[in-house]
């Protein structure tokens, strides 16, 4: 298999100018099929905005977003999740006026919800899939280890328990690429060495895992691949033991913070 | 009768038109002051104007006070609405969201209004001008004197403002709290009187503005809700939050009002103003001098 | 969230069927059905309000618009051109939904007191509309000759127009809480709750947002026409911005939240302005206003929210 086969993602010639400022600039850079790569760089670094033009939630001044292939840079989030890209939050955004099991749930939408007349209607087709999604998405909870929770509220949930919520949500979309903004923050270690194992189940079931990540302890056990970014650009890629003694990385954190 | 001139009546729209437009960008800023503290959209800053017309007509032309202390009288009067009005309806809102914020303006908008009725009754109230109703010439054109005073008052009411913001420690520290809430109460601002503050501030304009119109356009109890829906027509044009965009909104405003009510159509005339509004808010949301992000909630 | 059972629906639907037959044994409330019969027209708006700014959290002030625009556009079917009252009735709810979507799609992109002011802003130029344009609407002096609405030659009289008026009501709420309870009323508390989540797990967001709005429009017209066809004559002051802000005091005062809380806030509101708030007269919008701010202060989940309240009260004091 040729490297052009196994990459998942491909992020081409991107700019992302908002007024003056350049908050992306080239970090061009693939991601490998079935692999867990990360982001890190120091704050302000065009993590997020990455993430953002990845997922469409902006879109570039310039350059491509390939995934499988195909360019999905004109593409609305909603559309790009469909086609297997979901993602979680850095400020957490799990929906709050519904219980856990219905946040998964709201998961499968993109895939499998009903018509707003087919809703209206109780139609058969449309029970039918609620059942189906009820039942897949108590398959999630259990997966990621919230199942005795699933009735309650979702903001009566810890912090921690809250972002695990989200990871959920993003694996109800059924994705072959999913993106996670800072999962370990506001963790402690417990929270965070599980979040690690999930991550790595993630892997497992063939998920390709994209994150960004602070906690250098997270990123450097889990991570296949890294990329450096900083302001904007891309500084280094490489395996863990390659970056972190990589002098430019080095340059940038303790030139930035 | 005597043709007036189309020159003279053009003028005439003009004056009109920044007469009301003064009006306008009374009533905006009067809802930017609230804004920029609270992040509130008042719905009731119309009914401050209506309460100061009222007003004025009670202890001015009923009570015979004289014009000076009339006017101070019902500022004040007005002010107390303000202060009653976050007192009582804002500040016990306990999980205050953008709706129940609309909502409680809008109840405190039918309470004031309500109130209006049962103590002024239906019927529109009038005003001796502060000059007297002898017109004025100028190129063909004829203006009630009254008009210039409702100009002078705006250009009064703007430099006290800049003056108050500028160089007055509460004004500063209102400033501060607009800015960034938080910050503001970090080093020691108390932000509930800063809000209490700008309803007060607020309230107080809306009376200036409800006193100097009267004599021209008359007031009547319901006036408030149209004034209100242009005033923050005038807000959105200029820019939501931004103070020289209240003006500028509120001048274009009475002259797209005047100019078409006089060139197109009379029975349209609320209309017009309400279409800029929406095309200003379907196409550039944060108007012509605002770069505001659309409405975030800040605590307070 | 709210689980409806089939119980409470059915149990409501039975009173509602008998108290006419109840009310005509009473001499003190044997007017009470024909007012039942309004309280039923707005319940349809509210059930769809109430998916719109209860569910989905899309704030509209200008509803009253699309309830005129049906009452008128079955007025001017029927009376200028002969059309079939039905027809008419349909094709008033269609032209409406597609006024909601044009106006809706720009509209919605706005939030909060942006979106409040433009609904507002489009009732009141609808509502200006209706004034001047009077060789269609009749302008400020109304319409008259309205034809009444007949079912295969049967005339419907004021008893029967009531079970007409219910009919679509249940219908409606049925409609409604089912979508509540699927995965497209749950992509609408989603965009409630976070538009950015919501997108990021799939949901079309503006869509969602203006078919909503559409529906809810849709409903507004349909209950427009009923009116229409039940009064026989319009004025444009029916449906004016007090109007609109009274649908906002209904769905408060019944629980913004609650599908229920929108038909119990409908019949209540209904009642304060057709029979107990005659004492106040004119002074009703002072009234109003009292309501609107005790609720929005004491009662934010409105009067459906109570057992809720009360449940949570006993949760928490063990």
């Amino acid at each position: 298999m040729g490297p052009e086969k196994d990459c998942i993602l491909d992020i081409r010639d991107l700019v992302m100018r908002f007024g003056g400022l350049m908050a992306l600039y080239r970090p061009d850079f693939v991601v490998m099929r079935g692999s867990i790569t990360a982001i890190i760089g120091p704050n302000g670094a065009g993590k997020t905005t990455l993430f953002n033009v990845i997922t469409g939630f902006l879109i570039p001044t310039e350059g491509l977003v390939l995934f499988n292939d195909k360019p999905i840079t004109c593409l609305k989030p909603h559309q790009i999740s469909r086609i297997g890209i979901s993602r979680t939050f850095q400020t957490v955004e799990i929906f709050r006026n519904m219980t856990v099991l219905e946040n998964v749930m709201l998961g499968f939408h993109g895939r499998m919800g009903s018509s707003f007349t087919a809703s209206g209607l109780k139609a058969p087709w449309a029970v039918k899939k609620e059942n189906l999604i009820k039942e897949k998405a108590e398959g999630i909870l259990k997966f990621i280890g919230l199942s005795r929770k699933s009735n309650h509220a979702a903001d009566s949930l810890p912090l921690g328990e809250q972002k695990i919520l989200e990871v959920a949500r993003a694996l109800a979309c059924e994705p072959a690429l999913i993106c996670l903004d800072e999962p370990a923050a506001g963790l402690n270690e417990t929270e965070s060495h599980v979040l690690s194992s999930l991550i790595r189940a993630i892997k497992e079931k063939g998920i390709t895992v994209l994150l960004v990540e602070h906690d250098m302890k997270v990123v450097m056990d889990i991570s296949d691949d890294i990329l450096v970014l900083n302001h904007g650009q891309k500084i280094a890629q490489g395996p863990p033991d390659e970056i972190k003694s990589h002098p430019r990385v080095i340059e940038a954190y303790l030139g930035d913070e | 009768m005597e043709q007036i001139s189309l020159s003279g009546q053009l003028l005439q729209y003009l004056i009109t038109g920044i007469t009301i437009g003064s009006l306008y960008a009374m009533v905006a800023i009067g809802f930017n002051i609230i804004y920029d503290v609270t992040e509130i959209i008042n719905f009731a800053q119309g009914e401050f104007v209506a309460l100061g017309g009222l007003t004025m007509a009670s202890l001015n032309v009923t009570l015979g006070i004289p014009l000076v202390f009339a006017f101070c009288g019902t500022v004040v009067f007005v002010t107390l609405i303000g202060l009653l009005m976050d007192r009582l309806a804002i500040r016990p809102i306990r999980q205050p969201s953008v709706v129940t914020l609309i909502i409680a303006t809008i109840a405190v908008s039918f309470i004031l209004r309500g109130a209006a009725m049962y103590f002024w009754g239906k019927d529109p109230y009038d005003l001796p001008p502060f000059s007297g109703r002898t017109p004025i010439n100028i190129l063909g054109g004829v203006i009630q004197p009254q008009y210039l005073w409702v100009i002078a008052f705006l250009v009064i009411v703007v430099v006290l403002l800049s003056f108050f913001f500028d160089r007055t420690i509460a004004g500063k520290a209102m400033r501060a709290c607009a800015d960034n809430t938080d910050a503001a109460s970090l080093v020691g601002i108390n932000v509930n009187r800063m809000v209490l503050m700008s309803f007060a501030l607020s309230a107080a304009i809306g009376a200036v503005a409800g006193i100097i119109i009267t004599p021209i356009s008359l007031m009547e109890y319901d006036r408030g809700a149209m004034l209100a829906v242009k005033g923050f027509s005038a807000v959105i044009l200029g820019g939501l939050g931004s103070f020289p965009g209240a003006i500028l909104g509120g001048l274009i405003l009475g002259l797209i009002e005047s100019f078409g009510a006089g060139l197109i159509s009379s029975g349209y005339k609320d209309a017009f103003a309400l279409l800029v509004l929406l095309g200003v808010l379907f196409f550039k949301p944060s108007g012509i001098l605002g770069n505001v992000e659309i409405s975030k909630i800040k605590r307070f | 969230m709210l689980r409806y059972r089939k119980y409470p629906v059915l149990i409501v639907s039975l009173i509602i069927a008998f108290f006419p037959w109840v009310a005509a044994h009473v001499p003190a409330i044997d007017h009470y059905p024909d007012i039942m019969i309004f309280a039923g027209i707005y319940a349809i708006i509210t059930i769809g309000l109430s998916l719109l700014m209860g569910y989905t959290g899309q704030i509209s002030l200008g509803h009253a618009a699309f309830y005129g625009i049906g009452a008128y556009a079955s007025a001017i079917f029927t009376s200028r051109y002969g059309w079939n009252p039905w027809l008419s009735m349909l094709l008033g709810t269609v032209l409406t939904s597609l006024i909601a979507i044009v106006v809706g799609g720009p509209a919605l992109k706005l939030k909060g007191h942006y979106l409040a002011m433009a609904t507002l802003a489009f009732g009141i130029i609808v509502f200006i509309i209706f004034n001047e344009e009077a060789g269609f609407t009749g302008g400020p002096d109304g319409m008259t000759g309205i034809p009444g609405l007949s079912i295969f030659g049967f005339k419907l009289n004021a008893e029967r127009y009531y079970y007409l008026v219910w009919g679509i009501a249940l219908l409606v709420f049925l409609f409604t809480t089912n979508i509540i309870q699927s995965s497209a009323g749950r992509a609408l508390r989603a965009i409630h709750s976070s538009e950015a989540a919501a997108m990021a797990m799939g949901v079309n967001v503006p869509g969602c947002k203006i078919v909503v709005f559409a529906y809810s429009a849709g409903l507004a017209s349909l209950a427009g026409s009923l009116y229409a066809h039940y009064m026989n004559f319009l004025n444009p002051s029916t449906f004016d911005i007090f109007f609109g802000i009274k649908l906002l005091i209904m769905i408060s005062l019944g629980g913004i939240h609650y599908i229920w809380g929108a038909v119990i806030g409908a019949v209540i509101v209904t009642f304060l302005s057709y029979e107990w708030l005659h004492y106040f007269e004119e002074l009703e919008i002072l009234v109003y206003g009292l309501i609107l701010l005790m609720i929005t202060v004491f009662l934010p989940q409105g009067l459906a929210g109570i057992p809720e309240m009360i449940k949570n009260r006993f949760k928490a004091a063990p």
